[in-house]
């Protein structure tokens, strides 16, 4: 069959035109600079009143912004012919990392090289649902067990070295921006139950001779946050109180006494999204998470419009992965899931993870950008 | 399923995916709506709960930072200790009238213009009007006690005990010890922040800095009540903070006093090692500068001036000066000579005061011009001349002289136990290639072996690697990583870990008897009748074996003469004097290095000899109480 998505070529007007031409998606950059503006607005507040920090959160948005759209430019053709490369680049790089990579706060994470120092795994963030939808783009689908294989080869083969490092939490958000491809390149039912079943039974394996100490630390302070009050237990009980007590319509811009007097953790940085619930209420926080919905939706509205197995692939495990982070973050702020040490996607304070997620968006940009109108 | 179609059926994929990306979509609408109710039972449901615990969260956890470990030297003596400083303080909310008060305090002389501007700086980060903001660091005590009689007239101001660093002697050692200061944003990046929570100082050079995580210890915490403004009103509950390690230092204070002294008012250098373990009896560097200034917080004009002096205090010339060594690695050359069999030690050749290259007329001089006649290897040495090197080093060649010279450690680093060390440079064929660009440039020369031989050329070396290279010479080969630090005492468990001695690979080369005819040699340098430091060997209490050096700063001319009185001081020769002894059994290796010195034997000997006394005579040892 040929491709026939049965497109119409939608009268646009100037500023339509514009976007169109400079390959921007108009509704997810709105989107996306919505976010990044409450953002800002509330790293002031929760940051002790340091424009400083504000200015240098600024200026990482706008190298993230710019990487995004000169992402946008490359066309999706040239991102798929680039994939293995980046994929194997990526191994690569977590390689050495592994010999020779700075430790910072106890971790390998780092890599030097000259003039910075940054982690491959942000790498692996996009290479890996690149690597599987490349590899899928021009197979039959939906997989058969050999596919399937290969494919969960090519996931195992970066989390584990990630793993090694020890990075728990962005191993395995690696891991599931590759299942994301599995799951949507239409793995039969049965076998995802079966993945389950297998994932079950691994994991207990995996708490006995994988895990270290403070990551064995943190699920048991999951389950009982009042065992460790000094470390991460502390975070989940204060982040709580400080959510709790901002009620439906928050306590007011820089007047939430658990984040100005001290009391929240990380504040800045993984605990925002308390503080905004602190300051803002219930209120802020749908605000916030429909954003973020939205954000998905549009993601996942340019993933069925896209004309080629790999793109489609692609920009769905991006908009899928988006979202997995929100939750996982939201879920561990307000004690649903253990502290895993996720950033808020776009607001937290940090600079890694920002120009990697905007890259994600240029991405999703591209794709929707270099479509072909066919005639009918 | 049977669409195991080879053939890929683009239609039926697109309506899967359609599907598949909206059943993901509405789970993450679930999981959207699981977090939304999490959050209508945190803030609606159980919003009175909350917020009464918000209101009543008067437990703050606060750190308690742990005390420093001292440092002693190898006899016990307190090299580095914490004492108590009091600083000024001003809390905000307490003073009405801020600039009145301010010039009070400039009236009675307590501040000045910085402390101020620092001040009214800390004043606009400080949060809380309720917590103190520093006005001045460690008052001196005519200071503490010109405030404490105005005291009742200062509302809200007071001064406030802290633990300081003090360094009870002063800058003996300081470019071994080290200092601590402020915590800059550069020490953050590679510390454990929650380790330093509390602390303000962190070891910036030397041990203080390398055994920064033995020294530092263990940060505590402390529940403490505070009102709903956050001001502490009571300490509920402790856990005390772990006190870092204490350090034993191999530094012997006697020795490194007498180093110093014989120093003062040069710019220069002593390294003082045990050959056969390898421990630092003393490691100088003058001028230095005092390190209890920096504990206490330089100003930015006190910093800039010891900055920019010419005669750079803050160099660590023992282990970051690189100089060319003279005539002191004659000894090690004859030792490559003797191994080699590349002479007979015994033959006599006739030194005529200066040197060509066979089929070249260019005249390499020797440091004596009217020659020093008939030489063997033994009076080449005792006499240090300089044309029977520049023979020797031709017929040995740069490849067997350079593979020589690494074995005794020239151009890597020692790896001392402290950071800062610079490598040297020992020049080969090799390094001429990646070091120039032209062809040209990139050929070893002839006369570039000749002058390698009394150590001049490319060759540079520091006053410690050259000491380690010494006591190479005097162990016959053996050799050991210098170290600092001798032993770590926990001061909770009273342990004591010793640091452990690091053989390295011994020198292989030569025979016992050439090892021993070298030695010989030396010993010569300081006992015998032409020896050219014969005058510090006088009336010696135990033999020394040592060499002299000259390391030329200025190239004299063809047919120039060198006239030290027409040179401006900076242009005139480093003096060397590198020395063990008892030459029989050595316990001690020492180097000494003074910028622009002169002669090695004129300058640099008798501080060597001063070095040496210290550490092996009874009269100048400290009283060990028997």
């Amino acid at each position: 069959m040929e491709l026939d998505s049965g497109h119409q070529r939608k009268p646009l007007n100037l500023m339509g035109r514009m976007l169109m031409r400079l390959h921007v998606d108009g509704p997810l950059l709105l989107l996306l600079l919505l976010i990044c503006g409450l953002g800002l607005f509330i790293l002031y507040s929760a940051d002790g009143q340091s424009m400083a920090r504000v200015n240098r959160q600024l200026v990482r948005m706008f190298v993230a912004f710019c990487a995004a759209l000169i992402i946008a430019q490359l066309s999706p053709n040239l991102l798929r012919l680039w994939s293995p490369w980046m994929f194997a680049g990526g191994v690569v790089l977590l390689v050495l990392v592994e010999f020779t990579g700075e430790s910072g706060k106890g971790a390998q994470r780092w890599l030097d090289v000259g003039l910075f120092t940054f982690q491959p795994s942000e790498i692996m963030k996009l290479a890996v649902p690149m690597m599987l939808a490349w590899y899928y783009h021009n197979r039959p689908l939906p997989p058969d067990l050999r596919m399937l294989a290969m494919g969960l080869l090519l996931i195992v083969i970066p989390t584990t070295l990630i793993l090694r490092q020890p990075d728990l939490g962005t191993s395995l958000l690696i891991a599931s921006s590759g299942v994301f491809v599995i799951y949507l390149a239409g793995l039969s039912v049965g076998l995802i139950v079966i993945l389950n079943l297998l994932f079950a039974g691994i994991a207990p394996l995996y708490w006995h001779f994988f895990m270290h100490n403070f990551q064995r630390q943190r699920v048991l302070t999951f389950i009982n946050p009042e065992s460790d009050p000094l470390g991460a237990g502390y975070h989940i009980i204060q982040s709580k109180i400080a959510i709790g007590s901002g009620g439906i319509f928050g306590k007011g811009w820089q007047n939430g006494t658990q984040a100005q007097l001290e009391f929240l953790p990380e504040r800045s940085t993984d605990f925002i999204f308390a503080v905004i619930g602190e300051e803002f209420g219930l209120l802020g926080l749908l605000t916030l998470l429909v954003l973020y919905l939205l954000v998905m939706a549009r993601g996942l509205y340019i993933a069925t419009q896209a004309q080629d197995t790999y793109s489609r692939l692609l920009a769905g495990s991006i908009s899928l992965t988006f979202f997995l982070y929100v939750f996982v973050n939201t879920g561990m702020v307000t004690g649903l899931l253990p502290v895993v040490g996720v950033p808020l996607p776009l607001v937290s304070y940090g600079g890694t993870s920002m120009v990697t997620l905007m890259a994600g968006f240029g991405i999703l940009m591209s794709i929707h950008s270099h479509r072909k109108f066919m005639a009918q | 399923m049977s669409g195991r179609d080879p053939i890929k059926d683009t239609g039926r994929e697109l309506q899967m995916f359609s599907v598949r990306a909206i059943t993901a979509a509405v789970i993450a609408l679930l999981l959207a709506t699981t977090v939304f109710t999490r959050l209508v039972v945190l803030q609606v449901v159980d919003h009175q709960h909350y917020q009464s615990l918000s209101q009543g969260n008067r437990v703050r956890i606060e750190p308690v930072p742990p005390t420093r470990g001292l440092i002693f030297d190898r006899n016990g003596i307190l090299l580095a200790e914490n004492i108590t400083a009091y600083q000024l303080e001003l809390i905000p909310e307490q003073v009405e009238h801020l600039d009145t008060t301010l010039q009070r305090l400039r009236d009675l002389d307590l501040l000045d213009d910085e402390d101020e501007s620092r001040f009214r700086a800390n004043l606009k980060k400080n949060a809380r009007r309720f917590n103190p903001v520093p006005l001045k660091f460690r008052l001196t005590e005519e200071e503490l006690a010109r405030f404490a009689v105005q005291r009742q007239n200062f509302p809200g101001v007071d001064f406030r005990a802290r633990p300081a660093r003090h360094y009870p002697l002063g800058q003996l050692a300081v470019h071994a010890i080290g200092y601590v200061g402020n915590l800059s944003l550069a020490d953050l990046e590679r510390i454990d922040n929650t380790e330093y929570a509390g602390t303000t100082h962190i070891g910036k050079t030397g041990v203080e800095r390398a055994y920064e995580d033995e020294l530092h210890g263990k940060v505590g915490y402390q529940h403490v009540v505070v009102n709903a403004q956050g001001r502490s009103l009571q300490i509920l509950k402790r856990s005390p903070p772990i006190p870092g390690k204490d350090l034993y230092l191999t530094l012997d204070v006697p020795t490194q006093r007498a180093a110093e002294e014989a120093l003062d008012g040069r710019r220069g250098s002593v390294v003082a090692l045990d050959p056969f373990n390898g421990e630092v009896l003393a490691l100088a560097s003058t001028p230095g500068y005092d390190p209890n200034a920096f504990a206490r917080g330089l100003s930015s004009r006190e910093y800039a001036r010891l900055r920019d002096d010419p005669s750079t205090p803050f160099l660590n010339r023992a282990l970051s000066g690189q100089y060319p060594p003279g005539s002191t690695i004659k000894p090690i050359l004859g030792l490559a000579a003797l191994h080699y069999h590349t002479l007979n030690p015994w033959e006599k050749s006739y030194c005529q005061g200066y040197y060509s290259i066979p089929g070249n007329d260019h005249r390499y001089r020797d440091w004596k011009i009217e020659g020093h006649g008939e030489m063997n290897l033994v009076d080449a040495i005792e006499q240090s001349c300089d044309v029977y090197f520049y023979q020797l080093a031709l017929e040995l060649g740069i490849d067997r002289i350079q593979l020589i010279m690494k074995l005794f450690g020239f151009g890597s680093r020692t790896n001392i136990d402290i950071r800062g060390e610079r490598s040297g440079l020992m020049p080969s064929r090799e390094w001429k290639k990646k070091r120039f660009k032209t062809p040209a440039e990139r050929v070893w020369f002839p006369g570039e072996t000749v002058i390698t031989g009394i150590g001049q050329g490319s060759t540079l070396t520091t006053p410690l690697q050259l000491a380690y290279a010494t006591a190479a010479i005097a162990t016959h080969g053996r050799r050991f990583r210098p170290r600092l630090v001798d032993a770590v005492r926990d001061r909770t468990s009273g342990e004591i870990e010793q640091r452990a001695v690091e053989p390295q690979m011994v020198i292989n080369i030569g025979v016992p008897g050439d090892w021993q005819h070298i030695i010989d040699a030396m010993i010569g340098v300081v006992h015998g009748q032409r020896g050219t430091a014969r005058a510090v060997g006088l009336n010696s209490e135990y033999r020394i074996a040592g060499k002299t050096g000259t390391a030329q700063v200025f190239t004299v001319g063809q047919d120039e003469t060198y006239d030290d009185l027409d040179l401006k001081e900076t242009q005139r020769d480093h003096a060397w004097f590198v020395a063990f002894a008892p030459a029989a059994k050595p316990r001690i290796a020492v180097v000494v290095l003074v910028e622009n010195g002169g002669s090695g034997s004129g300058t640099a000997a008798p501080i060597a000899r001063r070095v040496m006394d210290a550490y092996l005579l009874d009269q100048f040892r400290p009283d060990d109480g028997t």
